[in-house]
């Protein structure tokens, strides 16, 4: 499968990349890691007329320390998150979950900010920036903006970016379901997680995308995203409500699915997945606990 | 781009994904065209000394960078790699269609996992299908090419 024919830029920093996004309007997409976008133009799903490769753009690729949180460069790779020491130190449940994307040769090239920026609500990063209460931080031609990650996904592979913005950085507040250590789980599947945090994501085969994904992270307050269960990642409102208010990890989990219609597709029907997520939600919550 | 160790420049169309480059430009037939969708991992070769899907990789993406393809690992006097040498010596290949992408994505887990256990070696591979099923034999190729380069340190070591 080939892409349609495209013209090729490579961007040699984020301010020349904003022009360009500026100047080439509606018809350009921005490449970083390409594994989300380029298997859509090989499909002719998606068909800009320019790309403008951020990928030698290094200087966005960083896990730092900013005080009260991580800051995570856009173009850091699952890789690099993966193997992050500060991360695994910090934030557990994202370097984790890192490791559960996909398969090694797409963790190589993959980045977060590409990830998080297509918006697949069946992508397992997105739920958990949203687990974590993060932020990200998009720079346009006026200059730079935070947006939580709460208002970040508006839609199926639609997002809260302006045409003209580049998404930068992803922040996450230290120290939430840090109270486990990372162990040595970087190979091991979906489930495994520790005491203050826990990722459950079911799939048929190895690498794909999950059915129904969670994640649920905790440091009093306990904070529960679904994978799959909408056309965005979502938090599930109704099971951390019950929470607060005392309720069981199995009374809590009943709820997953409330107010939610999750897509009929040919991995699943939407009934499975309420029932998917009922369960998950219900693992997830016992081992944030154990 | 450096490809096999021999610097190679090429004015190719932007569209041109990096399998295509090295198979029909340069010749190198070695890495296969499986899925063509970046699930079966036919097509892994190493970028930077990372595997990764070739199909899925623009040329023009691998710019400035290093590759190697199965063409690559032998030495030039034709002695294997370590990881082709277990596969041909623990059965690891039948029909050999996906042994290219296979013996690529091991040399890059083993430089990341060095010692890694069947279940991670199982993980490793995840991205790699086999369509003889024989992934019994490549996970016992892969323990033993970890094996042997374990032994080769133990005699430099003891030198």
């Amino acid at each position: 499968m080939i892409p349609a024919s495209f013209d090729y830029v490579r961007a040699s920093s984020v301010q020349e990349a904003i022009s360009l996004l500026v100047a080439y309007g509606d018809d350009v997409k921005l490449l970083a890691g390409g594994h989300s976008l380029l298997p859509l133009m090989k499909l002719r799903l998606a068909t800009p007329s320019v790309l403008v490769d951020l990928g030698p753009l290094s200087e966005l690729s960083y896990v730092r320390d900013g005080g009260d949180h991580l800051a995570i460069g856009a173009l850091t790779r699952h890789r690099d998150l993966e193997v992050s020491e500060l991360l695994r130190d910090q934030v557990p449940v994202l370097a984790h979950v890192a490791a559960q994307v996909g398969d090694p040769q797409v963790r190589h090239r993959g980045t977060i900010g590409g990830s998080l920026a297509h918006a697949d609500p069946a992508s397992d990063l997105p739920a958990v920036i949203l687990a974590l209460g993060g932020a990200l931080v998009a720079m346009g031609p006026d200059g730079e903006r935070t947006i939580e990650a709460t208002q970040f996904w508006q839609g199926f592979l639609e997002t809260a970016l302006r045409p003209d913005e580049v998404l930068t950085e992803v922040r996450v507040p230290k120290g939430v379901a840090s109270q486990a250590g990372f162990g040595g789980r970087r190979h091991s599947e979906a489930g495994s997680g520790g005491r203050g945090w826990s990722f459950q994501k079911l799939n048929r085969r190895a690498q794909d995308w999950a059915t129904v994904g969670v994640v649920a992270v905790s440091n009093g307050y306990t904070a529960v995203s679904l994978i799959n269960m909408a056309s965005t990642p979502v938090r599930a409102t109704a099971v951390e409500e019950a929470l607060a208010g005392g309720a069981t990890a199995a009374e809590a989990a009943a709820l997953a699915s409330d107010g939610l219609n999750p897509p009929d597709d040919l991995n699943a029907s939407s009934g499975f997945r309420r029932h998917l997520a009922t369960v998950l939600v219900r693992r997830a919550l016992e081992e944030v606990a154990s | 781009m450096t490809v096999n160790g021999n610097t190679t420049g090429h004015e190719v169309e932007p569209r041109l994904l990096l399998v295509y480059y090295l198979r029909e430009v340069l010749g190198l037939t070695g890495t296969n065209v499986g899925c063509d969708t970046s699930s079966c991992g036919a097509c892994t070769v190493l970028l930077d000394g990372e595997s990764v899907k070739s199909c899925t990789v623009l040329a023009a993406q691998a710019d400035g960078a290093e590759v190697t393809t199965i063409e690559g690992l032998a030495s030039a006097d034709g002695t294997m790699d370590p990881v082709q040498r277990a596969f041909r010596e623990n059965h690891g290949l039948q029909c050999g269609y996906c042994t290219p992408g296979m013996v690529m994505a091991v040399v890059s887990l083993l430089a990341e996992v060095p010692h890694p256990t069947e279940a991670e070696v199982r993980q490793g591979l995840k991205g790699n299908l086999c369509r003889c099923t024989g992934y019994h034999n490549i996970v016992r190729s892969v323990l033993a090419a970890a094996a042997a380069s374990d032994a080769r340190a133990g005699v430099a070591a003891g030198q």
